[in-house]
């Protein structure tokens, strides 16, 4: 990933910031510039919640450049609170003991650096909801 | 009047115990644990850094002092472990609270006494009335030396603390500092590990330090031991803060509620003020509380507060330290513990 597109996706990735659409409620993550539901261009930006029940995962054991050391890791469809389905790694787990309908909620996280001397890109993981 | 009026805190779920770091150097587990108070310590997930804990725990604390981050005009991160060494961890905690652009933001270095100079700054420009709240973190993820005394306590922790000067959950009723130029620990730019001066560490640098901050404060505020219901000093490890406490007349129900190092290790910047937040847990309305920092090179703060009605009412709105030392703990071995901490060297 490169610095500019990381530094775009700031607002997503640091805060799970989505757009609500402001005509029929819809919301949208990442945002849109036009609604799926009904059309409308208008939005007001809402930060997610990032709590939710694991609707579905897989583990991933190969793993591509710059995440191999983390291996086996699962990455997961989440159906947030508020409704929508958003994807990424569940940590802090054994994968092989997740199952469908967990809750989990989000912390922050390092998602990966462009190698040793290169930038730290950080956002949003989910991992299991302990009440910690 | 200024003071506390949220905190949060962030421990890693992964430990690795005494046993499993002598086991590899042929150490004497035993005595590690009686010399030092310390059983075992907690251990940063490879995805965690400094920047994360200290967003993490920022977090509990903006929830618990309820207010919009856009009102935090100045966040401070003290820390010996940020992540870049030019770049500052400040701005990525900012940014992850939604409290930028309007925000002073700086990172600060003072070995294990950077998050209570925080504390400090973030008081001070409340009360000098610069700024709405301050935001004050200490976080580390700080690494031993393989097989140094310091690789059984090296923790990673934080905890951040938002000062204002209305809904105070802790009044600041005094602060005081002791600091001098002492070489017991440091760490060279580019050197991985830092180096110390052995047992210069003990009675030159953590002792005098201390007992010179608690003596002046204690003076300051024309307050005896026994005045005060809760002391934290720095956690090195878990035996040099009961020693302090001892020495300087406090018994083991004022120092029992904020040592958190026998099953956290040392946390570094976010040590005492750790101990402070466990100790926040469990205050009662006008209980007083005294935090004693110490950080090599070095220098020790020492701060007074009063517990206010308002505490009950938030604590329990996050998680408490307690929880997050004691619960779903997932214990790793040496091996894992290396991976996870980057000691073995890999083709580039
Ligand atoms: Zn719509």
């Amino acid at each position: 990933m490169k610095v500019p597109r990381h530094w775009r996706e700031t607002p997503r990735r640091y805060r799970m910031e989505a757009g609500k659409c402001k005509k029929c409620g819809s919301i949208h993550f990442p945002a849109r510039l036009v609604c799926t539901e009904c059309g409308t261009k208008e939005f007001e930006t809402v930060r997610l919640s990032g709590k939710g029940e694991l609707a579905s995962y897989t583990v991933i054991r190969v793993a591509p450049t710059g995440f191999s050391d983390l291996a086996p890791y699962a990455i997961g469809i989440v159906k947030l609170d508020e409704g929508i389905r958003v994807m990424g790694q569940v940590a802090d787990c054994d994968p092989e003991t997740l199952k469908i309908g967990d809750r989990v909620t989000t912390q922050f996280r390092r998602i990966n650096e462009e190698g040793k001397t290169g930038m730290i890109m950080y956002g949003y993981k989910f991992v299991p909801d302990l009440g910690l | 009047m200024v003071g506390i009026v949220g905190y949060g805190t962030h421990i890693p779920r992964y430990r690795i115990k005494v046993e499993e770091i002598a086991k590899v150097w042929g150490a004497d587990a035993p005595s590690y644990k009686k010399g030092l108070n310390l059983n075992e310590k907690s251990v940063p997930a490879p995805d965690e850094d400094c920047a994360t804990l200290a967003v993490n725990a920022a977090r509990n604390a903006v929830r618990r002092a309820g207010i919009d981050p856009q009102d935090i005009g100045a966040v401070y991160v003290g820390s010996e472990s940020h992540p870049y060494a030019v770049k500052p961890t400040g701005t990525i905690v900012s940014e992850a609270l939604g409290a930028c652009p309007y925000v002073h933001t700086a990172d600060l270095e003072f070995a294990c006494k950077a998050g209570t100079e925080g504390l400090f700054i973030a008081l001070s420009l409340v009360k000098a009335g610069e700024v709405t709240y301050a935001l004050a973190i200490g976080a580390d993820t700080s690494q031993g030396a393989p097989g140094d005394a310091l690789e059984y306590s090296a923790a990673a922790g934080a905890a951040a603390f938002i000062t204002g000067s209305n809904n105070l959950l802790a009044e600041l009723v005094d602060t005081h500092c002791y600091m001098t130029d002492t070489p017991d620990f440091w760490r060279r730019e580019h050197a991985y590990y830092p180096e110390h001066g052995g047992r210069f560490t003990g009675e030159p640098a953590y002792e005098k330090h201390v007992h010179g901050a608690t003596n002046a404060i204690l003076k300051k505020t024309k307050m005896k031991p026994e005045d005060l219901d809760y002391v934290i000093f720095h956690q090195p490890n878990g035996k040099f803060p009961v020693n302090a406490a001892k020495k300087l007349g406090f018994k083991e129900p004022q120092y029992r509620h904020g040592l958190l190092a026998p099953t956290l290790g040392n946390t570094y910047s976010g040590s005492s003020p750790m101990g402070l937040a466990a100790t926040l847990d469990e205050a009662k309305p006008g209980d007083l509380i005294m935090l004693v920092s110490y950080g090599s090179g070095s220098g020790s703060d020492a701060f007074i507060f009063r517990a206010t009605e308002r505490l009950q009412q938030v604590r329990d709105i996050v998680p408490r330290v307690r929880k997050q030392l004691d619960e779903h703990k997932i214990y790793v071995e040496y091996g894992t513990y290396a991976k996870f901490r980057r000691k073995i060297l890999k083709p580039e």
